[in-house]
């Protein structure tokens, strides 16, 4: 297996949000090679903000992200569930082979494609599910089916929004296994997520967000009550000041 | 007997197989076209750029009479305008596009019947609007052809980008370039076959050659190629059957070819499998025992 090369991703004093309100202010820290990051917090704490960021879908306010020379579309990224119209007709087989997208450009065949497709299927036990369209799948089935899309996808650098947000235990743990054998690639790999018993079993290193970065290291560390009173009182205080301004 | 009902109209006369073929041609490239806009939800923003069509059309009808490059060039342009600008109301405004798309076209119309008003006949009117698929020339002949194949060779050339930018747009942008300019591209698609249209079907009518054979094929089957093609065929259908009807009882041709669709849309909400009401209705008898 060839090693990975992902250049560190760094971020200096990044300020984020939309349409001129600041949801995530000057984040700085640097992301290593081979991390594997929770990024944790309150709803509306930045986690999806700063990962589409991450991803290259939202310019920073302020600051800047340095990819060491990636372009963002040499990351792979997983979007929410809710963002794929899963109406359209498209077969499991078709969608995942979309995992070599960039690698074959929109013109040329996915030729040579059909065995990484095969075994991207398998590797996340959707095997027999080929020829069944996505809205024949249930959620689980469709996780699994975005991450054989990531597998196809192949990069160094994977980022996930909320990969397993409404699916069974026994999908999340296949997945998460998934996971883990992408860490013991080499790859780089960044997660928004709520589940905090996943991050503690599953995750070495967090990043705290609350509107802005308050704790970044180990999970023990990070996930501390006193780290999490914190988070939860500027989320209180955030709930109040949108009530006011009501 | 059957050959004087189904073919003689025809075998007899020139302007029959005219309207055939420009009819055809609209609907081979307007059948998939239609497939896609009801997979990206802008069912409605067909018949809203048909109307934006309309005042470009008057325009042009008002600086060089009933002449069809004037009408043409007008209706494109307007065509192409009103795309652009409901693109950039959505992306700018906090107005959902369909709201702009609704807006936009409403206002369209109005502008167009008052501009045709303003110096023609109830007759122009009636022309505009429903077109005159017995009267194609030549020059409009050629139009609808060379529409037909540009759009063709267009949505095979860009199928997986369209496929994408459908189902995934964002996974779209991140992969290539080229993810922006898909929404652009598809609706000057629309436009362009819609102002072919209306030299056959007229604006108001065009649309419904898009749309409702569209609209059938989705019934009938989950494979996109294949829904594609029954689009395009159901299209060609309603085209046939609605001129030899409209020839047999002297109704006027653009709605009698877009009641056809609408039969054959009916047909499939009905019958249609997997997607029609009987099997909806069995499969939620079957689920209840």
């Amino acid at each position: 297996m060839k090693a990975r090369v992902a250049p560190p991703i760094i971020l200096e004093k990044v300020t984020l949000g939309y349409d001129g309100s600041v949801a995530l202010r000057q984040v700085c820290g640097e992301i290593p090679t081979g991390d594997m990051l929770a990024l944790v917090g309150p709803n509306g704490g930045g986690k999806s903000t700063l990962l589409k960021a991450l991803a290259g879908l939202l310019a920073p306010m302020a600051g800047r992200i340095s990819r060491g020379g990636l372009e963002p579309g040499d990351v792979a990224y997983l979007p929410q569930a809710t963002e794929i119209d899963r109406s359209f007709p498209i077969r499991v087989r078709d969608f995942v082979a979309l995992g070599a997208l960039r690698r074959c450009g929109l013109f040329a065949r996915f030729a040579g494609e059909d065995a990484r497709v095969a075994s991207a299927i398998a590797a996340v036990g959707l095997a027999g599910c080929e020829t069944r369209t996505l809205d024949a799948l249930s959620g689980g089935q469709m996780q699994r089916a975005l991450f054989a899309r990531l597998v196809v996808e192949d990069r160094d650098v994977i980022l996930l929004d909320e990969p397993f947000g409404a699916i069974d235990a026994a999908t999340t743990n296949d997945l998460l296994d998934l996971v883990a054998r992408w860490r013991a690639e080499g790859r780089t790999i960044v997660a928004a997520l709520h589940e905090f018993d996943i991050v503690r079993r599953a995750f070495p290193r967090a990043l705290l967000l609350a509107g802005r970065a308050l704790a970044w290291g180990e999970t023990a560390e990070t996930l501390s009550a006193q780290n999490l009173d914190a988070a939860r009182a500027i989320a209180a205080q955030d709930t109040e000041r949108r009530a006011d301004a009501l | 007997m059957l050959y004087d009902l189904l073919l003689a109209p025809f075998a007899d006369y020139g302007f029959m197989r005219r309207a055939l073929i420009g009819a055809l041609a609209l609907a081979l490239s307007g059948g998939p076209l239609g497939v896609f806009l009801i997979l990206r939800r802008m069912s409605l923003a067909g018949d809203a750029l048909s109307h934006a069509i309309l005042p470009g059309a008057a325009v042009g009808y008002l600086v060089a009479g009933l002449s069809r490059p004037a009408m043409t060039l007008g209706g494109l342009a307007a065509g192409l305008l009103g795309a652009l600008a409901s693109g950039a109301a959505a992306r700018f405004s906090t107005l959902r596009e369909d709201a702009s798309l609704a807006a936009f076209y409403l206002v369209s119309l109005a502008l167009g019947v008052t501009l045709v008003s303003l110096k023609g006949s109830n007759v122009d009117l009636l022309h505009v609007l429903f077109g005159s698929a017995l009267a194609l020339d030549d020059g409009a002949l050629y139009l609808l052809a060379g529409v037909a194949s540009l759009t063709l060779v267009a949505l095979s050339v860009f199928y997986r980008a369209l496929v994408v930018d459908t189902l995934d747009p964002t996974y779209l942008r991140r992969a290539s370039a080229l993810g922006e300019f898909m929404p652009f591209l598809f609706l000057g698609l629309v436009v362009i076959n819609l102002v072919a249209g209306f030299q056959a079907l007229g604006t108001l009518m065009a649309v419904g050659l898009i749309m409702l054979p569209a609209a059938a094929a989705r019934l009938w089957t989950c494979d996109l190629a294949k829904m594609l093609a029954i689009a395009a065929g159901v299209g060609g259908v309603s085209a046939y059957v609605g001129l030899l009807f409209s020839y047999h009882s002297g109704a006027p041709t653009g709605p009698a070819i877009i009641l056809s669709a609408g039969g054959a849309y009916f047909f499939s909400l009905l019958f249609g499998a997997p997607g029609g009401v009987a099997r909806g209705l069995a499969r939620k008898r079957s689920s209840h025992d």
